[in-house]
């Protein structure tokens, strides 16, 4: 209710007040999947840039002047990201919090570079966005998918001892790059999967995946992907009362995967940035987006908050909006965060956002090892 | 052995759901000729609404048996009224209209109904309450669920149910009357429009208890899941034959084990390959479907 | 008087009582979606009554409107061809000599100074639109002409894209020599495709070319090995510059007049199309495929050949895709997709070229210039889809069909 009312309000003043406003405010671009089938993983970006603009206006804003967001809808499909980008750069925007999907941010990133646009995702992972070096513009406040892969796979056979491993993944972009990556570090170490297979999400019915994890024998399961197929697999396993261990990344590290799950998330792990739960950061902002919108937050969330904190406070500290000195400036402070405080090394992926394991233990996830 | 059983027993589970959401095509599709697109959504506001009114009745203390059975009345009779409602605005007045019309109409409602449960509740994935407690006498057995069973039996009972109601019954023939041939049913003093209305509200409500009944089992909702369950279900019933109540049962079933198999043997990876790949493989030898009826054309 | 008041103001109560009645229906039906919001986990649950209301009163006014709005539509003009006004204006367009060739000139120098005149976002929209309205006049071979109902289109788009973006991934071979190997692909496709559908009939085609549509994107998402899977291919050259270094804005005006000049092309093949033989056997296919037959034309050839040249436009636009935006992923090629350029043939009338390029550029931009309702863009989509095609069932632009008309006097021929 109170909702629609801002959003509103915020469309009709967009409409009348943009011209007006064009010329005194930093532009924050927002692009990510604001509707459609992966608008649960683009809507809570946006969120979390309202609350953390909300916040910087009412400080006063950056550089004394106010922000505005310019919120654009992807739908996580490579030519609208193109398009997107193509109008984020004709209005001006100062900087990018997105894209979401790596296949819309690389679609949309080459726009971005040619414009100088300095770019931040909370949730792109595919490794060649910063590794390639093609896209100085770009930087994460999320760890890229051989990080984490690299950990679950030494996490499992260094501290868990298992010896055979499934490696399930959702078929997405996130989701089969770590599982891949997974399986490429298992191979190297000497482990091949019993298992390596991609899940259909949405599907109606994952008894039949359950069933061959079972009977592969398999003592881990490694899964690459997000919490909603996540659950589905862990209450199917043990419905079916197997024992095996569940292993994932940080699109299940998420409370609502702990809420979805119920009773089965016990002992489940998955890796995730250090120290979220204790940060103080994390919690305030946790807080903020209940008191706002009266729920939870969804994926990335926190990366976004983080983000958003990075880009406007860059911006601060560059004392310009100048592309260079914005640039440069991201590289060479460090950011107070929900995520901790970091910085982003030469090529755009963030330094002090460390990831750690974390398992579920009475309905919460505790860190059990880095 | 028990590998293949488990598979089995999947397969049906997801056979049954699909068999339900695929009998509300068929049998619009037999009246009206018409692929209802939209469909797929009032399953999944099937399931949204019982998840409203359980977690409503819960607070009030209710529980068990019970929740279940009034959650799953309420979210029937909501689906029915997004049916009905559906047809009367979307439809009924293109029933003059090109062939191809209402279907891009359908498709038109298809996205307003996803995104009206996206603006009205969220986008985020909400955790759904099981509501099908365990069998005691299913406690030691591994290859089936208690949830499996219940759906595999109340998908059963619903088919005989709605078979028994096209058969005996007056506005069952007058449905079927309808399917017939729509002019001379009129002349022969059928009311047409009440026929559709009561095919697209008891299409409805069979994909509501589709909906409620998977959403316990698997135990979280989200606006997007009538779309893949959707097309599923039409492939389902196509499969079966169009127009044919069997054979949407049938259908279901095939697709369902299909992909359970397929998966289970194969790879999860190409699990919807076979399911399509199959549906090609029998329309070349069977163009009406497995039970479907070869229409002879007058010329 | 007094009786025409009387009855004036019953027929106006009975009005008013059928807009409470759709206010009250519409109010329960919304109620447990849009009023109540639970969390079962947290156990808690919240009443919006505001929403009820401003349902039952929007519910109350947009009865009136839907009420008085179908009313006019079904006492209207002929239904079937344009109504009364239109048809004498598209008439008088088409053949009066003086209105259409000013008409066309002004067309023409708006669109080759579009980009000139507008940002490079309004261009890259627009040349979106353009590709969609390539992939309508080809799904409208199929769809219009033909009559054939393909629900899995999407499939020679994407092996079109796909075409170019691996033999420019792996041999570096540039767009222009992709361009018509990538039609010609598609176009073998298109026969693959068409030969196990000959026999099956209306809907059963539709699903099938359906599953179609999702194999091959299934196979482009699990086929790593050969597609990159869901990651897709990046880094896709863009179109050839003759030695000249551009920067992106200059890329996107370029590529903006390979579109026109592509779009050109098309209608005017299409055009030729359709009043060749092979058209009209289309047409014929369409309206009666058992009296087609007993006329002597060749089924299996026909209906060969309308897949196979409906997809190569496909193909082209494909190849255009994987160019312009240097990136592709199996994500671009949905069902959805297929759904959309269906509704773009559909909406702007089947079988008419204005019509498919006013559907296109509807569908297209309309969500483009809708952000400005930023979250119910797609929800006043859907609604402008269902109204679009409650009140003109048969297309924004209807297919005017082939007429012949003799004048006595000036021996005039056909009317295009």
């Amino acid at each position: 209710m109170k909702r629609f009312h801002i959003v509103f309000i915020t469309c009709v003043c967009m409409l009348c007040a943009g011209p007006a406003l064009a010329a005194d405010t930093i532009k924050l671009g927002v692009a990510g999947a604001h509707s459609g089938d992966l608008a649960s993983y683009g809507l809570p970006t946006l969120n979390a840039a309202k609350l953390v603009v909300g916040d910087m206006n009412a400080k006063g804003g950056v550089l004394g002047r106010k922000v505005e967001i310019l919120a654009e809808d992807d739908v996580c499909k490579p030519e609208v990201a193109a398009n997107v980008g193509s109008k984020l750069v004709s209005e001006k925007a100062t900087v990018v919090l997105g894209h979401i999907c790596s296949g819309a941010t690389k679609a949309a990133l080459s726009t971005y570079n040619e414009a100088r646009l300095v770019t931040m995702s909370p949730s792109a992972t595919n490794v060649d966005l910063t590794k390639s070096g093609e896209y100085p513009n770009f930087f994460r406040t999320i760890s890229p998918d051989d990080a984490q892969a690299l950990l679950e796979v030494n996490y499992a056979l260094n501290t868990l001892k298992v010896k055979k491993v499934a490696v399930i993944h959702d078929k997405g972009d996130y989701g089969k790059g770590l599982a891949e990556f997974a399986r490429d570090f298992l191979e190297k170490r000497g482990i091949k999967p019993v298992l390596f297979e991609g899940i259909t999400p949405g599907a109606v019915d994952y008894s039949a995946i359950v069933q061959k994890i079972k009977f592969s024998g398999a003592d881990a399961v490694i899964y690459g992907g997000y919490h909603p197929e996540a659950a589905k697999i862990v209450m199917g396993m043990r419905k079916k009362k197997m024992k095996t261990l569940f292993i994932s990344d940080d699109g299940v590290k998420d409370d609502t995967f702990i809420k979805v799950a119920g009773k089965y998330a016990e002992g489940v792990y998955a890796t995730g940035p250090i120290d979220t739960s204790k940060s103080p950061m994390a919690v305030a902002a946790i807080e903020q987006h209940k008191k706002a919108y009266g729920a939870e937050p969804g994926a990335f969330y926190l990366n976004a908050y983080a983000a958003a904190i990075c880009l406007l406070q860059g911006i601060e500290k560059a004392g310009s909006t100048d592309y260079a000195a914005v640039s440069k400036a991201l590289r060479t402070n460090w950011f107070d965060t929900p995520l901790g405080k970091i910085s982003f090394d030469e090529r755009g992926d963030a330094k002090g956002i460390g990831f750690a394991m974390y398992r579920v233990k009475n309905g919460k996830y505790v860190e059990v090892g880095k | 052995m028990e590998y293949f059983l488990e598979l089995f027993f999947g397969g049906l589970t997801r056979g049954s759901i699909y068999a339900l959401i695929a009998l509300g095509y068929t049998m619009v599709y037999g009246i009206i000729e018409l692929i209802n697109f939209a469909h797929g959504e009032i399953y999944m506001i099937g399931a949204f609404t019982a998840l409203i009114a359980a977690s409503a009745l819960a607070l009030a203390g209710m529980s068990g048996w019970s929740l279940l059975i009034l959650a799953g009345i309420v979210a029937m009779i909501y689906s029915a009224a997004y049916g009905f409602t559906l047809e009367k605005i979307a439809y009924k007045p293109l029933r003059t209209a090109p062939r191809l019309s209402p279907l891009i109409s359908a498709i038109g409602m298809s996205i307003f109904l996803q995104n009206y449960v996206l603006l009205a509740q969220t986008s985020d994935f909400m955790s759904f309450p099981a509501l099908i407690e365990e069998f005691p006498f299913m406690e030691d057995v591994t290859f089936m669920r208690s949830s499996e069973l219940v759906i595999f039996v109340t998908t059963v009972v619903a088919t005989t149910l709605l078979t028994v109601f096209i058969r005996f019954t007056r506005m069952g023939r007058a449905m079927r009357a309808v399917a017939q041939d729509k002019t001379m049913a009129m002349l022969l003093g059928v009311n047409v429009n009440r026929v559709i209305s009561v095919t697209f509200v008891i299409g409805s409500a069979l994909a509501a208890v589709g909906g409620v009944l998977i959403s316990s089992h698997i135990g979280q909702i989200n606006f997007y899941i009538g779309f893949i369950a959707g097309i599923k279900a039409f492939t389902a019933a196509v499969l079966g034959g169009i127009g044919s109540i069997p054979g949407a049962v049938l259908g279901g079933m095939v697709l369902g084990w299909t992909e359970s198999f397929a998966t289970g043997y194969v790879s999860s990876d190409y699990e919807d390959v076979f399911a399509f790949g199959l549906l090609v493989f029998i329309l070349i030898f069977r163009p009406a479907g497995i039970l479907g009826r070869t229409t002879s054309e007058k010329v | 008087m007094a009786i025409a008041w009387k009855s004036l103001t019953r027929r106006a109560g009975g009005e008013v009582a059928r807009s409470l009645l759709a206010a009250v229906w519409f109010m329960f039906l919304t109620f447990p979606i849009m009023v109540i919001k639970v969390s079962p986990l947290d156990k808690t649950i919240e009443w919006r009554w505001m929403r009820m209301v401003y349902v039952g009163v929007g519910a109350f006014f947009l009865s009136f409107v839907w009420r008085y709005l179908l009313e006019r539509k079904e006492t209207g003009p002929d239904k079937g061809e344009a109504g009364s006004w239109q048809k004498r204006v598209g008439a008088r367009i088409r053949t009066d000599r003086r209105v259409f060739i000013p008409l066309l000139a002004a067309v023409g120098a708006f669109v080759l100074v579009f980009p000139l005149l507008f940002s490079s976002y309004q261009t890259s929209i627009m040349i979106t639109a353009l590709m969609y309205v390539m992939l309508g006049l080809g799904l409208n071979i199929v769809v219009g002409l033909a009559g054939l109902l393909d629900l899995g289109y999407v499939a020679f788009y994407a092996v079109g894209a796909y075409f170019y973006a691996l033999m420019n991934h792996h041999f570096g071979i540039g767009f222009w020599v992709a361009l018509p190997l990538a039609g010609l692909l598609a176009a073998t496709f298109g026969i693959l495709l068409g030969f196990p559908v000959l026999r099956l009939r209306g809907d059963y085609l539709a699903i099938v070319t359906l599953g179609f549509g999702e194999i091959i994107r299934l196979i482009l998402e699990n086929w790593n090995e050969f597609s990159f899977g869901p990651s897709g291919i990046a880094g896709i050259s863009r179109p050839f510059t003759f030695g000249f270094t551009l920067t992106l804005e200059e890329h996107t005006i370029y590529l903006y007049y390979i579109m026109i000049g592509l779009v050109l092309f098309t209608i005017l093949v299409v055009g030729r199309l359709r009043n060749s033989r092979i058209g009209r056997a289309w047409i014929a296919l369409r309206e009666d495929e058992i009296a087609c037959q007993a006329m002597g034309i060749d089924k299996t050839r026909t209906k060969l050949m309308a897949f196979a040249l409906g997809a190569t436009w496909a193909g082209f636009v494909g190849c255009i895709l994987a160019a312009k935006t240097t990136f592709i992923n199996p994500a671009s090629f949905t069902f959805m997709e297929s759904a959309i350029i269906l509704s773009i043939v559909v909406l702007g009338g089947m079988g008419s070229i204005v019509g498919v390029i006013v559907g296109a550029f509807v569908l297209i931009l309309l969500p483009e210039y809708l952000r400005a309702f930023s979250e119910y863009r797609m929800l006043a989509f859907g609604a402008a889809m269902v109204l679009i095609m409650v009140f003109r069932p048969q297309g924004i632009i209807s297919g005017i069909r082939q007429r012949y008309e003799f004048h006595a006097q000036t021996g005039e021929g056909a009317q295009p």
